[in-house]
């Protein structure tokens, strides 16, 4: 005998799924009511009644959505003050950072090589953007912008955090009273104050810490602070990775006699630093957010170029479709991100 | 057989001899470094004529500040324009708290209903507020409110009582009345009453097993005591409705745009993470727990409130907290949209003194002050609730 009609198949689930109870179906009706409200007219502003590649005059006339803003300044809002002709550069610099990534997420390939892959990569991006060598133009750093800039914080921020985090985690562990005190105190002191003090700390304090005739650029700078930053909070997590790993490994090594580093080095950062994979994915989530940050410091990120565009009088009052614009490339680098953390997570989990 | 003396560890071998090494190493490094830092410092800050110190806090600062909780023109002190911004950071820390944790919990509990819609949109929401930077929300939400909403003479009226316009909000309140204050007085007399009460009712339960309702006594206490005295005084209705004179409102409370955007901003954000450690909570009471709560007869209520809450709750409070925190120090992006918080106003006041290093070193105290307060008190939480093992 077959099951009844309202049981299985598209009925069978809105009745298990919507309209459990009266409850359930009211709350459906007031929740689709809602979205017949809203999404008609917003498709109807982004998709139908917009302007593609129009000019901001036309823009203005009508009353759809101005997508043109971006596509009338794409190139200044992906690579900001970067010479024009030679803006190929950053663009290959930002293809070889994909292409690690992606080749990267294959455990697979986690082997030595891929580590020298990544210093070669991360080196030739940097000589891609900066020149000089091997007949490439050289551009001074206070014309970088746009997007390699984002990501040239992030990933060169979180690959030098990475081992000061370590070392900072190993501190507070340590039994050297010490060694355990500065650590602590700097990483609870990092960690309760905002990016944006240390930013202006290395906008405006750090200058006078040097000494006469000597300057550091601001990038530079800028790119010191998000270190210092994300050092705290990966000393953080690794911190929790160290305390998963158990008392006999310690005594394990110990017996064999191994000291201290060999100790760290051989037995118990190999395993702690597995399990820390996955929040550190998320610490490179928060730290590719937080370097919108610099924004406030007058760096040419990606979110200030944009603002650049829109103080432009010509494509003033387009604001909303440029940061949704911005908004899409960060949410889509995030969320890929983010999936692929929770993806390592399940491939680690080799418990039960 | 004579047992020789133990052997001799050389020093470069001897653990407890090389932490000692290593601590004076390091202190001596932290030394020279921090000494090489202050001398440049020094030299440069004489060079500049920058004179050191905290005495700036009583000159006249000279600049205006757009809104303040308490009195403040541009003829007060440095300090007190700082109080102003402190005060500004604590008002939208705390408002944004309470409206995080109302709608993260909404968000949490939404992702986990039966509703196969409502769970969809709730995913949906925590996984876009999440991943898009805060900074720019809070641009996005300025934009709003200065480009998208109309001016105040077409202002938006979505209730009455309540005006959206590109100069803000405005929200109409009940006229200021004697009786309003005797309902704070009744309200605080009830919140003591109620703390008696629940005190009582433990003592009585442990000594006779009988179970006092506690809850809708002291609902009933908490809303009825305020609400007779309302009556009592000749419960007055009248409402300060905003009204348009010139370009904007007047009456009412009048939001700023700027503050409105940060809260906004802030809000919907931390709300996504908030909902995520709501949900995480939930589920953390594995189902066994409920069914044996109700195997032996507890109701729906106390189901959740003896045994489902305070076992959810050890696990949301810690990472809840910090979500607050962050929050707090979220807040400090107010100086990129132009509202008054205390980082905006310390960086005005460095512009204008060149104290640098005084300003970035009260925003550091003010920030500390916070989250180790915060943390002092989640430490004393945690102990009152960690589980009691043997």
């Amino acid at each position: 005998m077959k099951p009844p009609v309202t049981e299985v198949g598209m009925i069978g689930w809105m009745k298990a799924n919507l309209f459990n109870g009266w409850f359930n179906s009211i709350l459906t009706l007031v929740v689709l009511y809602l979205l017949w409200l809203s999404v008609p007219p917003l498709i109807n502003w982004a998709l139908i009644d917009s302007y593609w590649f129009s000019t901001s005059d036309q823009c203005k006339a009508g009353n759809g959505a101005c997508w043109s803003v971006i596509t009338a300044n794409i190139r200044f809002i992906l690579f900001g003050f970067y010479p024009h002709d030679l803006q190929w550069r950053p663009l290959l610099a930002i293809v070889i950072l994909i292409t690690l990534l992606i080749y990267s997420q294959n455990r697979n390939h986690w082997k030595k090589y891929l580590f020298y892959t990544w210093l070669i990569g991360l080196f030739s991006m940097g000589l891609l953007l900066k020149g000089g060598l091997f007949g490439l133009e050289e551009v001074e750093s206070n014309k970088w912008g746009g997007l390699p800039l984002t990501l040239l914080l992030s990933v060169f921020g979180l690959t030098a955090a990475y081992p000061v985090g370590v070392m900072l985690a190993l501190g507070r562990q340590s039994k050297m009273p010490v060694i355990k005190s500065f650590s602590v105190v700097y990483i609870e002191l990092i960690r309760g104050v905002p990016l944006i003090s240390l930013l202006f700390m290395s906008s405006v304090v750090f200058p006078l810490f040097l000494p006469e005739g000597v300057s550091i650029n601001n990038i530079l700078r800028a790119q010191v602070a998000i270190i210092l930053f994300t050092a705290a909070y990966i000393a953080e997590v690794v911190r929790g990775g160290l305390q998963g790993v158990g008392r006999g490994q310690y005594e394990a090594a110990d017996s064999l006699g191994l000291n201290y580093f060999q100790t760290m080095r051989l037995v118990i950062l190999p395993q702690a630093l597995k399990i820390v994979i996955p929040p550190s994915v998320s610490i490179l989530i928060s730290a590719f957010k937080d370097t919108s940050l610099v924004v406030i410091i007058a760096l040419y990120d990606l979110l200030k170029t944009t603002q650049t565009t829109l103080s432009d009088p010509k494509w003033m009052g387009f604001s909303a479709e440029a940061y949704i614009f911005v908004a899409l490339i960060y949410f889509v680098c995030c969320f890929f991100m983010s999936n692929y953390s929770r993806r390592l997570e399940r491939e680690l989990d080799t418990s039960l | 057989m004579n047992t020789s003396a133990p052997e001799k560890i050389p020093f470069l071998r001897d653990p407890a001899k090389l932490a000692i090494l290593y601590q004076i190493l390091t202190l001596a490094g932290v030394g020279l470094l921090s000494y090489y830092l202050v001398n440049n410092t020094l030299s440069n800050l004489e060079r500049q004529s920058i004179s050191t110190g905290f005495s700036f806090l009583e000159r006249e600062a000279a600049f205006e500040i757009g809104e303040s909780l308490i009195q403040y023109s541009a003829a007060d002190s440095y300090g007190r324009a700082l109080v102003v911004g402190f005060l500004n950071t604590l008002i939208v820390s705390f408002i944004g708290i309470i409206l995080t944790i109302l709608l993260g919990t909404f968000l949490g509990i939404a992702r986990l209903s039966s509703n196969w819609l409502l769970v969809k949109l709730s995913a949906i929401y925590i996984e876009f507020f999440q991943d898009i930077p805060v900074l720019l929300q809070l641009f996005f939400w300025y934009a709003f409110f200065y480009e998208i909403l109309p001016s105040p003479r077409e202002a938006l009226n979505p209730i009455s009582g309540l005006f959206l316009c590109n100069r803000g909000l405005a929200i109409g309140i009940p006229h200021w009345h004697q009786a309003f204050l005797y309902m704070i007085i009744a309200f605080v007399v009830s919140m003591i009453a109620v703390f008696f009460l629940r005190k009582w009712a433990a003592k009585r339960q442990a000594a006779s097993g009988k179970i006092f309702p506690t809850f809708k006594v002291s609902l009933a206490l908490l809303i009825g005591l305020p609400f007779f005295t309302w009556w009592l005084t000749g419960a007055p209705m009248e409402m300060n409705v905003p009204e348009l004179s010139g370009f904007n409102f007047k009456g009412g409370i009048n939001v700023s745009p700027e503050f409105a955007a940060l809260l906004l901003g802030l809000v919907l954000y931390t709300a996504a993470f908030v909902a995520e450690v709501v949900r995480a909570g939930i589920q953390s009471v594995g189902k066994g727990q409920t069914e044996a709560a109700k195997s032996i007869g507890l109701k729906p209520g106390q189901v959740l409130n003896l045994v489902i809450l305070p076992q959810a709750l050890r696990v949301i409070v810690p990472p809840l907290t910090s979500q607050m925190l962050n929050l707090t120090k979220n807040s400090s992006l107010a100086v990129a949209i132009g509202f008054p918080d205390f980082v905006s106003v310390a960086g005005t006041t460095i512009n204008q003194t060149g104290q640098a290093i005084e300003g970035v070193a009260l925003i550091m105290i003010v920030y500390l002050v916070f989250s180790l307060s915060t943390s002092a008190v989640m430490n004393w939480y945690n102990k009152k609730v960690a589980l009691v093992e043997r």
